[in-house]
């Protein structure tokens, strides 16, 4: 910003840079296998781009694109994918207040509103640090989801058959990933995994592809009305 | 299914789902019960989708080897913390290695 600025707010304003660079390149990983599994269900790779420039929210397009490749109902996709990206409405509530935008920079903003650049900016001592975190997280991992999505989808393309490099090994134990930090914050996250995927499990044989992923979701009915304590 | 209506609606739903966050008072949706609901959600969702990629295949079960050998593998890197790359390496080389045997 300025020359006045005391240099200790510069480190830490340089810090925080450099993390939300740093996390943008770790999720330049999981484009590669966005892109490649959303080719390999089907989509072009200019459906798989425009999915990750504008849905932007990865966790979503995966689901999306995996009740697809298994034969799923659109409104079985759709459903669990928007599902997914309900709990970005939840970030844009807690980010609202701490970034203060209008017109434009709020509909840029909203884009932004993922994961990464939430837990960046929440956890900042500083608003001005925090929305520092939140424009860098959003610009970093942007650019590296968006380069590697066009990457992995090209390549996919290119390299026919995904399975013959373990695609299929890759798509469950992404989802593990993203779901692991939730199942280390307690007791309840691990009984509302533990039934969705059990409830998801029996549902297979007997409803269309895409339903058993939606009606997981009555884990967490079960979890909460009956009270478990953390 | 038209797969243009879905990206196409995935994107518009996406986006205004973010946007509704910032327009809606916090009050509306700040409940305790709902915010709990909305942040349990996904952990379902993902756990369900961890299985159906594990072990289905469209309506049937399909257990394959060289798949689950593969999950496993970056599983163990999951729980060992690893980076996400290296999670998505060891599975894919573990599974794609078995197929050639």
């Amino acid at each position: 910003m300025t020359a006045r600025e005391p240099s200790p707010q510069r480190a830490a304003r340089a810090s925080v840079v450099r993390n939300a660079l740093g996390v943008g390149v770790a999720v330049g990983a999981y484009g590669f296998a966005f892109g490649a599994a959303s080719v390999a269900a089907g989509l072009s790779v200019l459906q798989s781009c425009l999915l990750s420039l504008f849905a932007f929210t990865g966790g979503t397009q995966f689901a999306v694109v995996s009740v697809v490749a298994s034969g799923g109902t659109l409104a079985a996709a759709l459903g669990s994918g928007l599902l997914l990206a309900s709990r970005n409405t939840l970030y844009a509530m807690r980010l609202a207040p701490l970034l203060r935008v209008r017109g434009v920079r709020r509909l840029v903003a909203a884009l932004g509103t993922i994961d990464e650049s939430t837990a960046m900016a929440v956890t900042q001592r500083d608003p001005a640090l925090a929305r520092v975190a939140f424009w860098w997280t959003f610009a970093g991992v942007f650019t590296f989801w968006n380069l590697s999505t066009l990457l992995g989808a090209a390549g996919a393309s290119a390299f026919g058959d995904p399975s013959r490099y373990g695609l299929d090994a890759v798509i469950p134990a992404a989802f593990l990933a993203l779901l692991a930090s939730r199942l280390r914050d307690g007791r309840l996250e691990r009984r509302v995994a533990l039934a969705g995927a059990a409830i998801a499990a029996v549902l297979v044989p007997f409803t269309p592809p895409g339903v058993p992923v939606l009606a997981a979701t009555a884990a967490v009915l079960l979890a909460t009305t009956m009270r478990v304590p953390r | 299914m038209n797969l243009w209506t879905l990206v196409l609606t995935t994107i518009a739903g996406c986006y205004l789902l973010k946007l509704a966050g910032y327009l809606v008072p916090a009050r509306v949706l700040d409940h305790p019960g709902v915010r709990r609901v909305v942040e349990l959600v996904p952990v379902a969702l993902l756990a369900a989708l961890v299985v159906v990629e594990g072990i289905a295949n469209g309506r049937h079960y399909d257990v394959n080897g060289p798949r689950l050998a593969g999950f496993a593998v970056g599983a163990f890197a999951v729980w060992r913390r690893a980076p996400f790359l290296a999670v998505v390496v060891s599975a894919a080389l573990v599974a794609a290695l078995l197929r050639q045997v």
